[in-house]
């Protein structure tokens, strides 16, 4: 944070990310309440402490919509942590809508953008109804806590700060007093500790001190009680004191000073008049002036035997020089109920509210520059080993075995800075299932969000970029995948639908996984409305897949009635669109009356990629390696036609369909000769293997991904481009993408002679 | 003369705020994330007063001051309690467990200020 | 024609063929010489491709083919303007830089007909200077992708 940023706003700005942190973990807590309903303490702690603490900060800020929220959400929440009631589903169900809302109010406080007050009012009242409290009950707390915003004037920046006094209320004016000096009305205190008061580590002079403050004072000690020397006991107090204060503060603003010595004292304070005054015995009586006058707390007898008072009162306090580090501390006592805050160290969600890790907030743009300065460190190093091969020294010189070594740091400290940018998933998966609470809520139907993998980490911006098309998957399954409540139970399922979010990682790719416990796609009404939009001739014959690809062709939507929900003018083709764009693909998966899986698969990280050099028809393409699980020439094998334009190779019995990349790219018209061709093969997610006919294999080699927006006109099948030893850009394929665009363009193209849509 | 003051909250936003409500020149502030982490700060100090949070993890504020009384170190360091809510039970029980005094969240500095004067000096 | 002391439009005039066409100087971020571009498949025929712009990749539009002149050999002696519009960086193939000149918005008319054409709403304005026509580029409707607004 830089020097000169005003420490109020930089403190409100940590504030909101504090919120986003606690926000998280009441997720978190109610989800885990959700999935265990045994009452394990802790969970309902962590949930009431977020809300809490979200309350607390923005009392400071004077956030009033948000504390007047979160104070009554925290009030039912107590209700379940102190055990005076039990957590039902619909109960659950309302804390969750009240964290979302909760999660909406400090956005919008952040924002400053406009208060939604009637869900406030709405979800107050069903929060209220759910502890059994009349709204009305409630005014009267709601005033005690008088949120008020800090305005600490803060001029100057670093040299500190002078804090405004001037609405000090227990402070008297002091201009007025001067006026009034002479006829300050007199209060007599009577001001007699007892034990307890020292117990609690009061302290009689800060007291005195305190009240001397308010105006002028005589103090005279009171001990009449003390006893003789033998019968004094060392921890009981025995003194007291009668103050005259010739003040103009009232009463009630003197017993402030003695508010937190309230019944821990004896206490009396009543007006007096100037005879009074006169009338008072001048005995041992001293005017305390300020501070530094000599403490009349006791006299010295009483500071030598009355115990509490071990601390010397105008000595400095020990410093940590003098602090005894001889005696280990004892255990420290875990807290009492209502509040069961055992240590419960293994409790994970304990332990990542409890993680006090150290943080350092960095920047995206400078992660950034250091992510594009290893992908130059990794471009370099593979041009260097290539020079040093040309040059032909051997592979055990000092030279190759130095750069090996090279090679290793440069993976390693690659594989650190991606890292940085790696994040658990978890983010976004609590985020859809706010998602689904509002569209189950909105299609009126009963829906269950199981989430699974959420730790799985990713490139961060491919997290956030997964947010628009992950939001619409799970709208669509909601609203459409999922059937109503009455058809499921009419087919024997459970009226509650389940959505099931995972991710995980299989073989160097993110696979998230969207599915739905359905009816499954309705082929026969999606080839209907294919047809009926004018995607897809009226006779042609599409395989199950190929109806259910139909679904991402631009211009496709399924609801009759543009809903609420996912008809929000954007398809499947935007979710597969922004998909490709990560340099991931997504498959459909679909059972008639058991339900629809969507997959996304997508790289590990935007960044580097382990990639096959090839050439085609004067043009050097990069194919990711992961996904090469042979080479093999093309004269060595047996090719047959199947038709013209459409070949097939036999690899070990089974036949495997050849596609020239030259010809799908359209850099060249299909080969009459392929002697010397060489083929790739590939390696579906779906476990088929299809190959890609090249000219020549160039090079193996880690490339630096950079990826191609919009404006660049990316084809289907190009995922990225990289920037080779050369300088020259090369395009990244996806193969899987690349064949089934051509395999349905031959297919297409073989029934109908109609061109694919692309 | 500085007063050595050691905050416990498990709040950022709160650590921070106390920061700078103390931020006047007269104050040497520690801060520490909870009690657990308090009693740990606590052990190279000998501030002049304690600030603690109630809502805690690990330790609330409630075990934190048992642990600060039990040491005789601390027995009459003044501690104050951060409160959001006013209530007398909560005020007594703060007392109870050896609490100096209370301040109400959202504190104002200068109240904070004041009460800290009145328990430390 | 005569030079106004308002001079708030500075523009880099360059050729196109034999044609005269401007652009305004804030946008342009670069000049550099003609490189081989890759050619990105099944692009429209006005994208060239890409090139590498010192580790970035600079997608390269063929100016004269998005406005719908014929296309002319490419040369060693051709230029790519880098301009960015919209946040994008992209190259702009032209045949030659010419000049920097200031116009002033008087000096500047819009044009006669901007309709129907595959260059519609291309040129913003026009001026003359010398008596030649000078073509002042929209740029953002050059560089928009013609189906973007539909997907």
């Amino acid at each position: 944070m830089s020097e000169d940023m005003d420490p109020m706003a930089e403190i409100r700005a940590s504030f909101f990310i504090e919120c986003e942190e606690l926000l998280e973990a009441l997720q978190d807590g109610l989800q885990s309440l959700e999935e265990n309903n045994e009452d394990d303490g802790e969970t309902i702690n962590i949930v009431f402490r977020a809300v809490h603490s979200i309350k607390g900060g923005a009392g400071a800020f004077g956030l009033e919509p948000l504390v007047r929220f979160a104070h009554r959400y925290e009030t039912a929440l107590d209700e379940v942590r102190a055990g005076r009631m039990e957590v039902t589903d619909d109960g659950l169900k309302l804390f969750f809508q009240a964290a979302d809302h909760l999660s909406d109010l400090v956005r919008i406080c952040r924002d400053d953008s406009e208060l939604p007050e009637e869900r406030s009012k709405e979800l107050l009242k069903q929060l209220d109804a759910l502890i059994g409290v009349d709204a009305e009950d409630e005014v009267d707390e709601e005033i005690d806590f008088q949120p008020m915003g800090l305005s600490l004037d803060l001029g100057g920046g670093g040299e500190g700060f002078t804090l405004p006094d001037l609405d000090l209320p227990p402070l008297p004016d002091l201009a007025a007093e001067d006026e009034t000096a002479p006829s300050n009305p007199r209060k007599i205190i009577i001001f007699k500790p007892h034990r307890e008061l020292f117990e609690t580590a009061n302290e009689p002079y800060h007291l005195l001190r305190n009240l001397a403050e308010l105006g002028e004072c005589a103090t005279e000690i009171l001990a009449d009680d003390l006893p003789s020397l033998a019968e004094m006991q060392a921890d009981r107090p025995y003194i007291g004191w009668r103050i005259e204060l010739e003040t103009e503060a009232d009463e009630p603003e003197i017993a402030s000073v003695f508010e937190f010595v309230e019944g821990l004292c004896t206490l009396e304070i009543t007006s007096s008049t100037v005879n009074d005054v006169d009338k008072a015995p001048n005995v041992s009586s001293s005017p305390v002036e300020d501070g530094s006058a000599p403490a009349p707390a006791a006299p010295p007898v009483a500071q030598e035997i009355t115990a509490p008072i071990d601390k010397p009162q105008e000595a400095p306090a020990p410093k940590n020089s003098e602090a005894k580090k001889t005696e280990p501390q004892k255990a420290p006592k875990v807290a009492k109920p209502p509040a069961k805050l055992a240590s419960s160290a293994g409790s994970a969600s304990a332990k990542q509210q409890n993680s006090a890790k150290a943080v350092v907030r960095v920047d995206l743009d400078r992660i950034e520059r250091l992510v594009n300065l290893v992908g130059e460190l990794v471009i370099n190093q593979a041009m260097l080993s290539q020079s040093l091969e040309q040059a032909g020294l051997s592979p055990h010189s000092d030279a190759m075995n130095g750069l090996e070594e090279f090679q290793r740091l440069t993976r390693d400290i690659q594989d650190s800075v991606m890292m940085i940018r790696a994040q658990p998933v978890k983010s976004l998966f609590q985020r859809m299932s706010r998602i689904v609470r509002e569209a189950s809520a909105a299609v009126k139907k009963d829906v269950r969000l199981i989430t699974e993998g959420e730790n799985t980490e990713v490139d961060k911006t491919v997290i956030e970029r997964l947010a628009d098309p992950l939001t619409h998957m799970i709208r669509n399954a909601v609203d459409h995948g999922l059937e109503t409540t009455e058809d499921r139970e009419a087919a024997g399922k459970p009226g509650q639908g389940v959505v099931r979010l995972s991710a995980s990682h299989k073989s160097g790719r993110v696979v998230i996984e969207v599915s739905d416990d359905g009816g499954g796609i309705n082929r026969e009404r999606v080839f209907e409305i294919a047809v009926s939009k004018g995607l897809i001739p009226e006779d042609v014959n599409l395989s199950e897949t190929e109806i259910d690809n139909l679904l991402f062709l631009p211009g496709f939507s399924t609801a009759k009635e543009v809903s609420d929900l996912s008809g929000r003018g954007v398809g499947m083709d935007v979710v597969r669109t922004s998909i490709q764009s990560l340099g991931g693909r997504i498959t459909i998966q679909s059972d008639p009356g058991s339900g629809t899986t969507f997959s996304i698969s997508l790289p590990l990280t935007l960044a580097v990629l382990d990639g096959m050099v090839v050439g085609v028809a004067e043009e050097t393409l990069v194919v990711p390696l992961n996904l090469v699980i042979e080479t093999l020439t093309l004269d060595d094998l047996a090719v047959d036609l199947i038709r013209p334009g459409v070949m097939s190779i036999r690899v070990r019995g089974s036949f495997v369909p050849v596609y020239d990349l030259g010809v799908i790219l359209g850099y060249r018209s299909p080969l009459q000769d392929t002697s010397g061709a060489v083929v790739l093969l590939i390696a579906h997610e779906d476990g088929q293997r299809s190959a890609l006919m090249i000219d020549q294999i160039k090079d193996q080699r880690q490339v630096v991904i950079k990826g191609l927006d919009e404006n660049f006109y990316r084809a289907p099948g190009i995922a990225a481009a990289t920037i080779l030893g050369d300088g020259q850009i090369a395009l990244i394929l996806d193969p899987t993408d690349i064949i089934s665009q051509a395999s349905q363009t031959i297919s297409m193209c073989d029934r109908h002679s109609v061109g694919a849509n692309s | 003369m500085t007063l050595e003051i050691l905050a416990v909250d498990d709040s950022r936003t709160m650590r921070n705020m106390i920061r700078m409500a103390l931020n006047t020149g007269d104050f040497e502030v520690h801060t520490a994330d909870d009690g657990v982490h308090g009693l740990e700060v606590l052990e190279g100090l000998s501030p002049d007063a304690i600030i603690t949070d109630i809502n805690m993890p690990r330790m609330d504020g409630f075990g934190f001051i048992d642990a600060v009384r039990e040491q005789d170190k601390h027995k009459s360091t003044p501690i104050l309690v951060l409160t959001t809510e006013s209530a007398p039970e909560l005020k007594a029980k703060a007392r109870n467990a050896g609490a100096t005094g209370w301040i109400v969240k959202p504190f104002d500095p200068t109240k904070l200020i004041k009460a800290l004067h009145m328990v430390a000096g | 024609m005569t030079e106004t002391e308002h001079e708030n439009n500075e523009l880099l005039t360059f050729k196109l063929g034999n044609q005269d066409y401007a652009l305004d100087i804030m946008s342009v971020r670069e000049i550099r010489g003609w490189t081989k571009t890759t050619p990105m498949p099944h692009a429209p025929e006005f994208m060239r491709g890409v090139i590498n712009l010192r580790g970035t990749v600079l997608p390269v539009m063929d100016l004269a083919s998005r406005l719908g002149l014929p296309s002319q050999q490419t040369t060693e002696r051709n230029v790519i303007i880098v301009v960015k519009c919209r946040e994008a960086l992209i190259g702009l193939l032209v045949d030659a830089v010419s000049d920097i000149i200031s116009l002033a918005d008087e000096d500047m008319q819009p044009p006669p007909d901007a309709s129907g054409e595959a260059g519609a709403n291309t040129i913003r304005s026009l001026s003359l200077i010398d008596d030649n026509m000078i073509r002042i580029l929209q740029l953002e409707n050059v560089v928009a992708k013609p189906e973007s607004a539909a997907a």
